[in-house]
């Protein structure tokens, strides 16, 4: 665990969340420093996409508080998220096949030159493209060229298309939703080699996963959540099968009751 | 890293150069080059059977008769990029001419004033079809099916019980019918590829002062040949006849101007985005539903403006104005050029070598004296074939892994 004695970058204490009577999350306390990766763990339906959910503005909390670099902050939809410097993959990346790299990253943000109105304000290419070969140079992302469509890319390059395109609003904070599931070994272990890249860059980052051996190759620290409460918190000399028992529940290690 | 020494992923289609351009062929990413030859099979085919068909006179009237086709096409090619599709431009075009006419003729309207109330009638139809579409998603190909029955019945409300309106003003009939002189052909003619030449060499260079990825130069210089060939053969057939045609300088107009829009501006860059992904798009924080409404409003427009040409052409409107087949050949002339009906993939040149293909099938035909039933499913049959290469093309990117 990096930077023991540093601000964290998020902190939520007794955060819960209700969907009519269902209770996905109950009073959880979850936080990340920057340069540290938490892995989020937890069976199906244990609260992990919900948990990020709510960090990200896309479920708001009902309750608790929230603090992101040590002050107070209050979520209410995705643009709240984005503007603090919160930013989030989800699983299915959500990338224009037809549109290559450069034109994924910048989707949303384009960089035009002068013109009196949009319509003829035309885009700068030269000046987005050479970014986006800087950032992808920065992570050691590797692609044959950032004009390729991102429709004939693998899986692995395509999911470090979509981790570099939210590295482009500078986030403090990155949270990745199943960022190695459908991937192949060699993809696994490019993407989780980004992973750590990110820490080395110091952003905090958050990943939800349910691949144990993944989570121990990446993870500073595991966060095991089940039934939306949080059911342990283990550092890297923890055991697989420490892990294993709080999500399934055979252990009452660290749960909160 | 620039792109030029980018690592190699070993899990990258390798292969040959050569291979890999018949991949891309096959695949349909040179779909142009395709339809290029394809375009010269057909010419070959006609010529030989009536050699009348590639003189300076008729391929004047090509020209002629593909621009209000080719004008309803660039629209298309827009919804069809949205991976939607608008049914009721046809119905539209007739409409659009029935006002202009009405408002020009009956009405005393000077013909600027009757041409913008037509245009803006197309623009007001699209942002009704457009705002139905996305406010209730009820789908475009519904909304626009609608249009396709409603509108000509406000057509005939329109032009009243006569039925027909005679056009006589000089201006509206000059849009199809002025032609510039041989110097004045050449002036254009050279102006536009001395700034095509400008344009691509300066765009070549800035890649290359930020030590970026830039094609050859060689390729650049060649593309520029091409261009000016096909240019300077173009004039100069058209000058062997009656000139150059204002009719075809609107149609090139347009394809340059919503070329700019699509593939330079911001604009351009989300209707791709809407078409290939509208979630990744509505996520990237692109207002989708606005997009949507905006090109269906172009798209409307569009459909007036070349019923107005259509109009000009045949010195009338009427009640048949702009029903028949006019509207399934331009859908069918992007698809054919390469424009995909899935959305996200095409070009507005798809508008005017669609309209090229499409055009010289049917004045071919009528050269060779063939019956009307023929024309018909000789068309079809091309579009089937068009659409059939679209769809194999699409699987084939898909088998690539590419969606």
């Amino acid at each position: 665990m990096n930077d023991n004695g540093s601000t964290p970058v998020l902190s939520l204490k007794g955060v819960s969340k209700s969907f009519g009577p269902v209770k996905a999350l109950s009073d959880v306390d979850f936080e990340v420093k920057p340069g540290e990766v938490v892995a989020l763990v937890g069976d199906n339906g244990a609260g992990k996409s919900t948990l990020v959910k709510t960090i990200a503005g896309i479920h708001p909390a009902d309750s608790g508080t929230i603090s992101f670099e040590g002050q107070e902050v209050t979520i209410h939809g995705p643009t709240d998220a984005v503007k603090l410097g919160i930013a989030t993959v989800y699983q299915d990346l959500a990338l224009c096949d037809n549109l290559d790299v450069v034109e994924n990253l910048f989707l949303g943000r384009e960089e035009t030159g002068d013109g009196p109105a949009a319509v003829v304000r035309q885009l700068d290419e030269v000046s987005m493209e050479k970014q986006t070969g800087e950032l992808l140079e920065n992570l050691a992302v590797t692609i044959t060229s950032v004009r390729a469509e991102v429709g004939t890319m693998s899986g692995g390059q395509r999911q470090q298309v979509a981790i570099a395109r939210s590295l482009l609003g500078e986030p403090k904070l990155v949270m990745l939703d199943e960022p190695t599931a459908a991937l192949g070994v060699r993809q696994t272990a490019q993407v989780l080699e980004l992973i750590k890249r990110l820490r080395e860059r110091g952003y905090g980052v958050v990943v939800i996963s349910h691949n144990l051996a993944d989570v121990f190759e990446v993870a500073d620290r595991i966060f095991v959540l089940r039934l939306g409460q949080k059911a342990g918190e283990f550092g890297r000399d923890a055991s697989q099968d420490q892990v294993v028992a709080a999500i399934t529940g055979a252990s009452g290690n660290g749960a909160k009751q | 890293m620039s792109t030029a020494d980018a690592t190699v992923d070993e899990d990258v289609e390798g292969g040959s150069p050569q291979l890999d351009l018949l991949r891309r062929f096959v695949a349909g990413d040179l779909a142009e080059l395709r339809v290029v030859l394809a375009l010269a099979v057909i010419w070959l085919v006609f010529y030989v059977q009536e050699p009348r068909f590639m003189s300076s006179v008729n391929l004047s009237n090509l020209v002629l008769q593909m621009t209000a086709v080719g004008l309803v096409s660039i629209g298309i090619v827009l919804v069809l990029l949205l991976g939607e599709i608008d049914l009721s431009v046809g119905a539209v075009s007739g409409l659009a001419a029935a006002i202009m006419a009405v408002l020009n003729v009956q009405h005393g309207w000077s013909p600027y004033l009757a041409i913008a109330a037509a245009v803006a009638a197309g623009t007001a139809i699209g942002l009704f079809q457009g705002s139905v579409f996305t406010r209730f998603a009820v789908p475009s190909f519904v909304v626009t099916l609608s249009g396709l029955l409603a509108w000509p019945g406000a057509q005939l409300k329109v032009l009243g019980e006569t039925g027909t309106v005679n056009l006589n003003d000089p201006k509206i009939l000059g849009l199809t019918s002025t032609f510039y002189s041989d110097t004045v052909g050449w002036i254009f003619a050279f102006v536009a590829i001395g700034a095509y030449a400008a344009l691509a060499l300066r765009a070549r260079q800035s890649r290359v002062s930020q030590g970026l990825a830039a094609p050859q130069l060689g390729l650049v210089v060649l593309r520029i040949g091409l261009v000016s060939i096909a240019t300077l053969v173009a004039v100069w057939v058209l000058n062997d006849d009656r000139g150059v045609p204002l009719a075809a300088l609107i149609l090139v107009g347009f394809c340059l101007g919503f070329f700019y829009l699509t593939t330079r501006t911001t604009f351009g860059r989300h209707i791709f985005a809407v078409g290939g992904n509208a979630e990744a798009a509505r996520r990237a924080g692109i207002h989708v539903n606005r997009v949507r409404v905006i090109v269906f409003m172009i798209a409307s427009s569009m459909a007036a403006i070349g019923g107005i040409m259509a109009a000009s052409r045949l010195l009338a409107v009427n009640q048949s104005s702009g029903s028949g087949d006019f509207l399934l050949l331009a859908i069918a002339g992007p698809v054919i050029a390469g424009t995909s009906l899935f959305g996200g993939r095409g070009s507005v040149w798809h508008a005017l070598l669609g309209a090229l293909v499409i055009t010289s099938i049917s004045n071919g035909m009528d050269l060779l004296g063939l019956e009307s039933s023929v024309k018909f499913m000789v068309t079809g049959a091309v579009l089937l074939a068009a659409v059939v290469i679209d769809a194999i093309a699409r699987r084939q990117r898909q088998a690539a892994g590419r969606v």
